[in-house]
């Protein structure tokens, strides 16, 4: 039998003996150069034509859309924005290594890992103008997505409140039998919540198939990551709790690439949790309400915008023979088009009728809420001027 | 005196007390240099240095772990919460140990000198979780003091109370008034009792009540109300707990009706509180039943938000159905 004695794995030591965070030496796995050749001894990991292409393609299909988006915000035609410019490459790029059976638990800013299972820009628009198509049905803001055919958990606010619940999907899948995993996204702000520290814990205890995915991108709003934590990251985290740990270059789509297909490998035959932590940078502003220019610099944004991950692809794309400068450029054209269009077409949908609101709130809607929405429709009949939305069709 | 909007007015309350008190200290995410993402704290980490304004890594449980230990120790924590909303990683520490501290201690400590402040409320298109009003949560639990300003001249006044008061307070901010609009505030310190209701505006024939943002509300409702010739009296709660059950009373049995308003669902909601303790206390003054306007039993909604508010309107049919019982 397994000695489960905690003691039994300790060496000892005659002297006191203080071990300093720095000795915990994280290595960063890296492949693509700035120039995107490869650095001498990095393996090219197996990506083919296609899949390169793909999580090109998406990257940049992922820029045009925040950027129309923040304008449609500025426009007041959204109410609220949140881009992911300068981390394309730590969503997309981990979302290619899964399948499209696994879960994806996200925190907010990984529209890539959607948009790379195949989410439309209809989708994407349905969801920010809360219309009548929206899944969620108009009741949470925008970027608020979920998809439950793509494997994609809707999004909850509270930060940090996926990562136990990845612990006990994952946990189910291998009791189910699934030849799937979860995958958890976070950011380094939201690993100080109790939540990190609960689901990591529960995840090694209990051995499930999970990747927690940290993108540490350095902001958390205004709260740069040296205010955040102490220590080496949140890589020495993973290993403090047990669990197999790897720091991937985020801002290179094929470290991130391989280092999420090896932890996939690892959390499946091992059934087991694996740590990611992607550093990279924030360029964006936190929120279309927020504004970076009160808390950091022009400089320390530039010298990261020479890191685009998706430039540093591209460059590997031409060294390949991948990559098409003009037909490249059409694509992006194309994208634009198709955003305006979508978002021309979402705004013209109508919000879901006033039933909704008590809707699945329970699995069957019961008498309290039943009376209290006969009251409303009632008040609307009574002031259709004051609720534009609904009261056309409240009959 | 100074015009100042409700951010500016909690701003300054908040270095008037830090001027005159070493112990004072004020943290939460985003605190620091930024000022809050509401920007509540703009400048005070400039003028009373980084160990007295800080930002604190983003954990609500370990803010106000952190916070009752340094209120145990006789420091002065003002603990801010970003969002109501996100007041509930930290309800462990709030509800069973900010407000159980001195009771079990058989009060050789307590975390008196906390006040969480945090923004609550609705009506600016935050859907699920940036519109909540969490305050039946707390006022449900022995120990905590609960106080929600209405414009920028009880801000101040009562943050500076709250921050004095022997209790843990719960300050909550109604963010759709942050920057609605300006008043006078005065410049100089000053405080505004905790546990009195403020009358608003004296009426004979109905009793408004609410708090925060909702007092606005009810004073729409009673104008269109008037145009039917019905005098309201309406009063602001201004303190949740305790609360001045003496004071609505008192109207209560002047006006013979009473209406509460608020936006958080109705079940369970503070009003149901106020509204049994009324019936006690006023039953054969009562010429009808007590009407509860409140948000609908539902989360928060982000696209039927003006449906889901307890607004005007419904206060208005309220106040005429109360009339004609
Ligand atoms: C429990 C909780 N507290 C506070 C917030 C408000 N909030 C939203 S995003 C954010 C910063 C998150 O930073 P990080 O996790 O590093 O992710 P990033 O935005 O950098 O991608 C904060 C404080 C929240 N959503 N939930």
């Amino acid at each position: 039998m397994q000695d489960r004695n905690h003691l039994a794995r300790v060496n000892t030591t005659h002297q006191v003996h203080i071990i300093e965070n720095g000795l915990i030496d994280i290595p960063m796995l890296q492949i693509l150069k700035p120039d995107g050749t490869l650095h001498n001894e990095a393996r090219e990991p197996e990506l083919n034509e296609d899949t390169a292409r793909k999580i090109y393609d998406t990257m940049e299909y992922i820029r045009v859309l925040d950027e129309r988006m923040i304008g449609a915000q500025r426009q007041g035609r959204i109410s609220f924005y949140l881009a992911s410019t300068g981390e394309e490459a730590a969503a997309v790029a981990s979302a290619a290594a899964l399948s499209e059976h696994d879960m994806i638990m996200s925190q907010y800013r990984e529209q890539g890992a959607l948009a790379y299972r195949g989410y439309t820009t209809s989708q994407f628009m349905n969801q920010m103008f809360s219309n009548e198509k929206d899944p969620n049905k108009g009741r949470q803001m925008p970027i608020h997505y979920g998809d439950k055919p793509l494997n994609f958990m809707t999004i909850s606010s509270p930060l940090g409140t996926q990562i136990p619940q990845a612990a006990g999907y994952a946990y189910g899948q291998k009791m189910a039998g699934n030849e799937a995993i979860t995958i958890c996204y976070f950011g380094e702000g939201a690993a100080s919540e109790g939540d990190f520290h609960a689901g990591l814990n529960m995840a090694a205890v209990l051995n499930c198939p999970v990747i927690f995915f940290c993108r540490n991108n350095g902001y958390a709003i205004s709260t740069p990551a040296d205010e955040q934590f102490a220590g080496d990251g949140i890589a020495s985290r993973g290993l403090g709790y047990g669990i197999k740990t790897i720091r991937v270059d985020g801002n290179d789509p094929l470290a991130v690439f391989a280092a999420t297909q090896q932890a996939r490998k690892i959390a499946l035959e091992e059934q087991c949790p694996v740590l990611i932590e992607a550093m990279t940078y924030r360029l964006a502003a936190h929120s279309t309400s927020d504004d970076p220019t009160g808390y950091r610099s022009r400089e320390e944004e530039d010298k990261w915008r020479a890191k685009d991950p998706i430039q540093r692809m591209a460059k590997w794309l031409q060294q390949k023979g991948w990559f098409d400068e003009k037909a490249n450029k059409q694509l992006i054209e194309e994208s634009r088009q198709a955003v305006l269009a979508a978002l021309k077409e979402a705004e013209k949908v109508p919000v879901n009728p006033i039933d909704d609101i008590v809707s699945d709130v329970y699995s069957d809607v019961p008498w309290h809420l039943e009376e209290q929405l006969n009251n409303l429709k009632q008040h609307i009949r009574k002031y259709p001027g004051e609720y534009p939305k609904t009261s056309g069709r409240v009959k | 005196m100074a015009k100042m909007n409700l951010l500016q007015a909690i701003n300054s309350a908040l270095i008037t007390v830090m001027e005159q008190d070493q112990r004072v200290m004020v943290f939460g995410e985003d605190v620091g240099h930024f000022g809050g993402v509401f920007r509540a704290t703009s400048n005070l980490q400039e003028k009373f240095g980084r160990a007295r304004c800080f930002n604190t890594p983003l954990t609500e449980q370990g803010i106000i772990g952190f916070a009752n230990g340094l209120a145990s120790q006789g420091s002065v924590p003002v603990a801010e919460i970003q969002f109501g909303d996100y007041i509930f990683p930290a309800f462990d520490q709030i509800v069973n140990e900010t407000a159980k501290f001195r009771y079990r201690s058989g009060g050789q400590f307590s975390c008196g000198t906390l006040t969480i402040r945090t923004p609550y409320g609705g009506g600016i298109a935050g859907g699920l979780y940036h519109s909540q009003s969490p305050e039946a949560f707390f006022a449900h639990c022995p120990g905590l003091k609960i106080v929600v300003p209405r414009n920028p001249y009880q801000a101040k006044g009562l943050l500076l109370a709250s921050i004095r008061d022997d209790n843990p307070v719960l300050f909550m901010e109604p963010k759709r008034l942050y920057r609605a609009s300006v008043s006078e505030v005065p410049e100089e310190d000053y405080e505004l009792e905790l546990g009195k209701a403020d009358l608003v505006q004296e009426g004979k024939d109905i009793t408004l009540l609410g708090w925060g943002a909702q007092i606005e509300i009810l004073q729409k409702a009673a104008d269109m109300a008037l145009d039917d010739g019905v005098s309201c009296e309406i009063i602001d709660l201004r303190s949740i707990m305790p609360w001045d059950a003496h004071t609505v009373a008192e109207s209560v049995m002047k006006t013979g009706r009473l209406l509460i308003n608020h936006e958080a669902p109705q079940t369970g909601g503070f009003a149901s509180e106020i509204a049994a303790t009324i019936q006690d206390k006023c039953f054969l003054y009562l010429e009808a039943p007590i009407a509860r306007v409140c948000g609908l039993d539902t989360p928060y909604p982000l696209a039927h938000e003006k449906e889901y508010m307890p607004d005007q309107f419904k206060t208005y049919e309220a106040i005429k159905r109360t009339l004609k019982y």
